[in-house]
This record gives C-alpha cells, sequence and structure tokens, in this order.
C-alpha cells in the first residue's frame, strides 16, 4: 500500500474534465435525439402495411438488440471506410449511439401506443380528425406518459453508453480521462473522480426529467 | 323500406330527402357475418332506437355509418355523399355526423373545453375565439360549463358523458349516434344524461342511438328498430312494438328486459 493519493493531478485537470462532460451531455443529446427520431419513425413504420418496411424494423430491432455496442460502433468506425464511408469520430460515436437507443425506443415506444385504448383513436377519427392527427394530437402524448420511466431510464442507459466512444477516440469524458491518466499514471484519482462526474451526470438528468414530466404530464389520471 | 332509388339519393340537399340511407349492407367480421342485408333510411329530425341482444349488430351498424367499421357490399349514402372508402367521402360524412360512446372516450391529457374546441379547430379550421365561445355554449346547455377547466379524470361518468355529448354538438353535425351511451354508468348517473338525451330530442336532433333504456325509447323514439343476427327483423313505432311486437325474437327479448325494469 504505497500508493499516496494525490488529487492535485485532477484539480489540474479539472477544466479538460470539465469540458469533457460537456461533451459526454452533448454526445449523449444528439444521440437520443436520433434515438428518438428513430423510435418515432420505427414504430410508424413497423405499422405499416408494406411487409417489406415491417421486415426492415423487425430485422434491425434484433441486430441491434443482440449485439454488443462496441462491435457496433467498430463496425461503424473500421469497415464503413472499406466501402468508402469514412466518418470522424464524433459523428461515428452520434451515429452509433443513436441506431443503438433508437433499436430500444422502438421497442418502448411501441408497448406506449398499444397501451392507447382503441376507443381514444376512435373519438378522434369520428371528429373528422386524420390518422395523423390523431397519432399527434390525442395518441402520443398519454402514450409518451406511459413509457415516460422506460424511455428515460433507457436515456440515461445511453448517456453512459456513450463513455464506450472513447474505444474510437471521440472527444467524450473517458477519453478526455484516459489521456489524462496515461499522462500522469494517476488512476485511481483519475477513475474515481470520473465515476463520480459520471453520477453527477445521470443524477442531473434525472432531475430534469422528473421535471419535464411534472410538468408536461400536469394531468391528472384515475 | 328496402332499395331507395338511386335518384333520389344524389339529391343531397332535398329537405325531404332521407339523411341517412342504407342499402343492402352485409359485414362480415372473417367467417362471422355481422350485418345481412341491412336496409334503412333515416329522415331529418327522426329518432331511431335501436335495440336487440348483445351481439346482434346494433352497434356495428351505427359504426358503418361514419365508417368506423367497412363494409362488404351494400350502399351508404350520409346527406347525399356516399360513402366509398375514398379519404373525401369519409372526410365529408365524419365532419357531419357526431358520435357517442359507450366509454365516453375523452381525451384525457386535455380539458373539457381542449376537448370540446380540438375538432372544430383542426377539422373546420375555426378560430380559437369561435370554437371557445361554441364550446361554451354547448358545455352550457349539457349543464356542464362550471367544469370547462378540469380534466376527463376529475368528472364523474355521468359529467364524462355529458361532455362526451357536448364535444359531439361542437362540430355542429346533421345527425347524432349513440352508441350505449348509458351501460358504462353508475345507475344514479344514467338519468343526467338520459335528460341530456331527450332534450337534445326535443331540439330537432336527428338521432340513432344503440341503447336498452327502453324508457328513452317510449319517450321520444319515432322508431325503434329490433335487431338479431345482423339482421332488421322489426321496425314500429314505440306503442306498437312495445304492446305488439310481432317477430318471436322480438317477443322474448322484450320479456326478458322489460323482466329487469
Amino acid at each position: 500500500m504505497g500508493y499516496t493519493l494525490d488529487f492535485s493531478v485532477v484539480i489540474d485537470a479539472l477544466p479538460s474534465l470539465l469540458w469533457g462532460c460537456l461533451a459526454t451531455i452533448g454526445l449523449a443529446q444528439s444521440g437520443m435525439s436520433l434515438a428518438l427520431v428513430i423510435g418515432v419513425a420505427g414504430v410508424v413504420a413497423r405499422g405499416s402495411n408494406q411487409r417489406w418496411l415491417r421486415g426492415l424494423v423487425i430485422g434491425f430491432v434484433e441486430l441491434i438488440r443482440n449485439t454488443p455496442f462496441l462491435v457496433q460502433i467498430f463496425f461503424l468506425f473500421f469497415a464503413l471506410p472499406h466501402i468508402g464511408l469514412t466518418l470522424n469520430p464524433t459523428v461515428t460515436a452520434i451515429l452509433a449511439l443513436g441506431l443503438n437507443g433508437g433499436a430500444y425506443a422502438i421497442e418502448i415506444i411501441r408497448g406506449g401506443v398499444q397501451s392507447i385504448d382503441k376507443g381514444q383513436i376512435e373519438a378522434g377519427l369520428a371528429l373528422g380528425l386524420h390518422k395523423g392527427q390523431v397519432f399527434r394530437m390525442i395518441v402520443l402524448k398519454p402514450a409518451l406518459r406511459a413509457i415516460y420511466p422506460s424511455l428515460t431510464g433507457q436515456f440515461i442507459m445511453l448517456t453512459l453508453t456513450s463513455s464506450i466512444c472513447s474505444a474510437i477516440a471521440a472527444y467524450e469524458l473517458t477519453s478526455v480521462a484516459q489521456r489524462i491518466e496515461s499522462d500522469t499514471f494517476r488512476s485511481f484519482e483519475v477513475y474515481f473522480t470520473i465515476t463520480g462526474l459520471y453520477l453527477a451526470i445521470s443524477w442531473l438528468m434525472m432531475t430534469g426529467f422528473s421535471v419535464f414530466s411534472r410538468r408536461y404530464f400536469n394531468y391528472p389520471t384515475r | 323500406m328496402p332499395s331507395t332509388a338511386t335518384h333520389t339519393v344524389d339529391a343531397p340537399h332535398a329537405a325531404d330527402a332521407p339523411l341517412i340511407v342504407m342499402e343492402d349492407v352485409n359485414k362480415w367480421y372473417g367467417a362471422y357475418h355481422a350485418l345481412r342485408d341491412v336496409n334503412l333510411s333515416v329522415r331529418r329530425g327522426e329518432k331511431i332506437v335501436l335495440c336487440g341482444p348483445s351481439g346482434s349488430g346494433k352497434s356495428t351498424l351505427i359504426r358503418c355509418i361514419n365508417h368506423l367499421e367497412t363494409i362488404k357490399s351494400g350502399r351508404i349514402t350520409v346527406d347525399g355523399v356516399r360513402l366509398d372508402d375514398s379519404t373525401r367521402s369519409v372526410d365529408a360524412v365524419r365532419s357531419e355526423v357526431g358520435m357517442v360512446f359507450q366509454n365516453f372516450n375523452l381525451f384525457p391529457h386535455m380539458t373539457v373545453l381542449q376537448n370540446c374546441t380540438l375538432a372544430p379547430m383542426r377539422v373546420r379550421g375555426v378560430t380559437v375565439a369561435a370554437a371557445e365561445a361554441t364550446a361554451k355554449r354547448f358545455l352550457e346547455r349539457v349543464r356542464i360549463a362550471e367544469h370547462a377547466h378540469k380534466y376527463p379524470a376529475q368528472l364523474s361518468g355521468g359529467q364524462q358523458q355529458r361532455v362526451a355529448i357536448a364535444r359531439a354538438l361542437c362540430m355542429e353535425p346533421k345527425v347524432m349516434l349513440f352508441d350505449e351511451p348509458t351501460s358504462a354508468l353508475d345507475p344514479e348517473m344514467v338519468k343526467e344524461v338520459l335528460d341530456t338525451m331527450v332534450s337534445l330530442a326535443r331540439d330537432g336532433m336527428t338521432m340513432v342511438c344503440v341503447t336498452h333504456e327502453m324508457g328513452f325509447a317510449r319517450q321520444v323514439a319515432d322508431r325503434v328498430i329490433f335487431m338479431a343476427d345482423g339482421q332488421i327483423l322489426e321496425q314500429a313505432d314505440p306503442e306498437s312494438f312495445f304492446r305488439h311486437p310481432t317477430h318471436p325474437r322480438a317477443r322474448s327479448f322484450l320479456g326478458e328486459i322489460l323482466a329487469h325494469h
């Protein structure tokens, strides 16, 4: 036990660590937005009457949910250039997080839409609203409310998963930490600190999600 | 009753032309024949009560009128518009036909007022101010204006159903369809909803009601239609229907239902 803790390196590196936090949050936010778009589009496509489209969505969800994230991101970053598609680490990271989160979001959102009573849809149609209007104005909000805990949980998961993007040297908290560690050999202090920072990011997100939920889902249910 | 000639159907705005015409309508759910050669014509201002044992096709019949169900064969014409599965005809019919459901189906995330203004604004393109004025007028009319800013979950079943009636009325429909509007209500709330429907009838609204409330039928119906197995078996004014039902199935049905009252 000849190891003496020395947090001075961490204190010196604090600005870069905080930038790393911001990068992680930015990466996660872009990934979540993409995941949400893929999720909603996937649910719409999953309900299409085109068989090939439904099959495509099912295949995509199966592929993503049954393979490791690290392999997915390596595929995008190292394999795609061989067929002429080279992406920078940040774009690759956002794409990987979006595709991965999107596959899970499809399943979650689908569950939410299915939880809506068919009578709600019929009432909207009977009033003369179109299918798209019924989805946006009548189905979406209650469906979102029903799946809010699982969807936001998935988003926090996605944020933490973004640390894996350090494997392709995308700029985010874990890769910043790796650089500091290799410069100073202060592994314990560095990883101890970013553990705390990830915890803080998750906690911040949970707070944000619950504030949003209280404001947006402000209607009583039975 | 059967086969109204085509040319009368195509004269939509003639005041004496029937508002709803169903001709030889057939519907299947898979192998199940849900509606069999249904012919029905509803005059403007007429109040019709549809009754019959469960599974007899009453609800299916009225749900075909606003195209919540599609039919296999036959024709349905509403106010001169022939329902032909085209978006245009479906839109035209739905904006003129109001519907009240057994389970109210109010939108839980909108206030009573928002429930009432949604369709006029989005379908008719009415301004917020105009939509709210109309909504308040009809909420007043179903005597629930003081709850305009509450959410559905804060209201009793009877209140919710009255809001649902107001919501449909806000589109100023030419006909109102009622699909067992009191069946999901606690007994003490049935009356407030029926009273609302009676007053609507008194004001001349064309109504097609699926209901087991025979008191209501006696009070307002111009015609009672009895269905079983997807067929219209008997139709008559309430007086003769309740006094002298001719079809044996109608007789046994009435016997059962009146025994409970």
